[in-house]
């Protein structure tokens, strides 16, 4: 239990009955009527200190006993949004250190990181401190994000904090660490195709765009079974299909993968797709497809995309509606 | 638990109407501050197993305006709450199911969500200004209900949500951010209310929302995430509102669902043989009611209401 910022050397937690300060505050109790709908019961000491929070919320008091009342509150439950915004009116009121306040709500969202009242209140602190608080932002970020490499809560807040405050000279290479550390964190990847598309310092995804597709075929290479590479190759050339059917390492990396593993769901979906844009398949991809279809005389020998969509129905019976209608889809 | 078969409904009703007692449940510590959407969840299922009538209506509409601030138009989470979108719309879907909007100063509620929207058409969730697609659709879908949908610049609210779409066909809490099944459930949502479906591309979007099937059935959130009984409602009422619900295995997702519930002493949990909660039971029976379950009356997948509820709304006279 803490009381951070109030008083330094308190190491016990005093029930605020028992404050001197708080000795002429009469608790207000919970107004929940004699039948709740969903009756909540509660705990005493959580009960005796919402019960002085009411008391200096209805009172309207901005003083540094509340402030502390509002930690204490927080610390039982830091879901309870009414606390915070409490919080905030009285930190303003007394025009309190934020730097020190970041210190507290930090602490808090290390225990709490998938709360949004802690996020916001970050934010809202952010935002008042401004450009200089960048860097210990995505210092922080960073740190959560290596207890939960995909926390959507730390991914908002660090794209915010890039966009309004800075910061973006390393993210390139963060993303990179974190595709080091797991190769599957979907985040990342998202947070990749940020930064390659909005990053003022690198050249924008036309320009960044061949780097892109050489990191993304390697990702794939050392493990295709990943959905998360294969949506951001496809993504790198958004709205640009002739491009991608003409560049070679796409259809070469489908063509790598299906030799190694013929099943892989996602290579011949990106094959498909190709294939569907008008892609005019080599010998050596013809010759692996007919293969395949060779080996199960229940698939029926037709042109390429029609086979490899009946492929597909097979590897994918969890999807065996959607291939079905993508069928329906290739001309004949 | 973690027997395949039926759905054990009366125990799930049982458990909703008994609730926790217990004086230290952590549950009953954090759920405090939002007992109006606790209500919301706990009710609509009630509704959707058609129990609603097993509490007391006047009890619970007198309560709700408890919640209510009539300076602001708005209402909190629980009696002494400031005032929030989020249990505003529990609120108003509350007093749907009762079909008690009549105690609404309509106008009031309309002005207070209205108020929230932003310049460049996105909202927030109150006034220290947290932004999030979530409350896009949380104005939309409320101002609907309330039949005030005019009050806002619809246009602007639409451009916003569809700068939050990415790549992959998905939507984000806010542009850039990764595709989410919830935040897609709020942008597919906000966007079906308003009549803006065509600024999807379903079949990429539906492509991806089917491919949160994992192999136990179960649905995901996002990439390489485990299964939870709460995509349940968000992926799959996504894909009926993109007409491509068929793309997905039905019967493998029910019984994942099916096996998340505690058949003794009720309630769904997120994965089978976790600790139940009223909000995956909610999302576990609503998933269901979208797969036309035998016993769960039908949901609207964009306003998240028994069907019943929302006909009478947009069916019978204009209020």
């Amino acid at each position: 239990m803490s009381s951070p910022d109030e008083e330094e050397g308190v190491d016990e937690w005093v029930p605020p009955s028992r404050r001197p300060e708080l000795a002429d505050v009469a608790p207000l109790p919970q107004g929940d009527g004699p039948c709740p709908v969903v009756a909540i019961a509660y705990r005493d000491d959580f009960r005796e200190v919402m019960d002085y929070f009411r008391a200096l919320y209805a009172a309207g008091e901005r003083s540094p006993r509340a402030l502390r009342i509002t930690a204490d509150a927080i610390d039982f439950n830091p879901g309870n949004y009414t606390v915070w915004h409490f919080r905030r009116v009285i930190l303003e009121a007394l025009d309190a250190d934020l730097i020190q306040e970041m210190n507290f709500v930090d602490q808090i969202a290390e225990c709490n990181a998938k709360n949004y009242q802690v996020w916001h209140h970050k934010r809202w602190l952010a935002e008042k401190l401004g450009p200089d608080v960048a860097n210990s932002e995505h210092e922080f970020t960073r740190k959560i994000l290596y207890d939960d490499a995909k926390n959507y809560h730390a991914w908002s807040h660090r794209q915010w904090v890039l966009q309004a405050l800075g910061g973006w000279e390393s993210e390139l290479q963060y993303c990179n660490q974190l595709l080091e550390e797991d190769v599957f964190n979907n985040s990342a990847w998202n947070q990749r195709y940020l930064v390659v598309t909005r990053s003022p310092i690198l050249g924008g995804l036309v320009t960044m765009r061949d780097s892109e597709v050489d990191y993304t075929v390697e990702a794939i290479i050392a493990n295709p079974q990943n959905e998360s590479p294969w949506r951001y190759l496809r993504g790198l050339y958004k709205g640009d299909n002739t491009l991608l059917v003409a560049d070679d390492r796409i259809s070469d990396v489908c063509l790598k993968v299906l030799n190694n593993d013929w099943r892989c769901i996602f290579a011949l979906g990106l094959l498909l797709e190709l294939l569907r844009m008008g892609l005019q398949p080599s010998d050596e991809l013809r010759g692996t497809i007919e293969a395949i279809n060779n080996s199960d005389p229940e698939i029926e020998h037709t042109d390429l995309a029609t086979a490899v969509c009946s492929i597909l129905q097979k590897c994918d019976p969890l999807r065996i509606n959607y291939w079905s209608w993508y069928r329906t889809t290739l001309s004949s | 638990m973690g027997e395949q078969g039926e759905l054990a409904a009366e125990q799930h009703v049982r458990y909703i109407v008994t609730a926790e007692k217990k004086k230290d449940s952590f549950e009953s510590l954090v759920m405090e501050h939002l007992r109006a959407s606790g209500a919301y969840w706990g009710l609509t299922t009630l509704d959707l197993l058609h129990k609603l009538h097993a509490v007391d209506s006047a009890e619970v509409v007198d309560w709700i305006m408890s919640c209510y601030h009539p300076e602001s138009g708005g209402f909190g989470g629980n009696v002494g709450h400031d005032p929030h979108v989020l249990y505003t719309l529990s609120a108003v879907q509350v007093l749907c199911l009762f079909d008690r909007l009549d105690v609404l100063d309509v106008d009031k509620v309309a002005d207070y969500v209205t108020g929230l929207q932003n310049e460049d058409g996105s909202f927030s969730g109150d006034i220290w200004g947290e932004v999030d697609t979530r409350f896009s659709y949380i104005s939309i879908c409320t101002l609907s209900l309330l039949h005030r949908l005019h009050k806002i610049n619809v246009d602007k609210a639409v451009e916003y949500i569809v700068s939050c779409k990415n790549l992959d066909g998905g939507f984000g809490a806010m542009p850039g951010g990764e595709s989410h099944a919830g935040q897609i459930f709020c942008c597919v949502g906000a966007l079906a209310i308003t009549g803006s479906l065509h600024h999807i591309d379903r079949d990429l979007l539906g492509w991806w929302l089917c491919e949160r099937q994992c192999r136990d059935g179960g649905l995901n959130g996002r990439p390489e995430k485990l299964a939870d009984v709460c995509y349940s409602w968000w992926v799959l009422s996504s894909l009926i509102m993109i007409d491509r619900v068929h793309w997905i295995d039905k019967e493998k997702l029910a019984k994942f669902i099916l096996n998340c519930q505690d058949k003794e002493n009720g309630g769904i949990s997120d994965r089978p043989d976790n600790a139940v909660d009223i909000y995956h039971t909610y999302f576990g029976v609503a998933g269901l009611s979208l797969m036309e379950y035998p016993g769960v009356k039908p949901m609207d997948p964009a306003y998240a209401l028994p069907l019943d509820v929302v006909n009478r709304i947009f069916l019978s006279k204009q209020q």
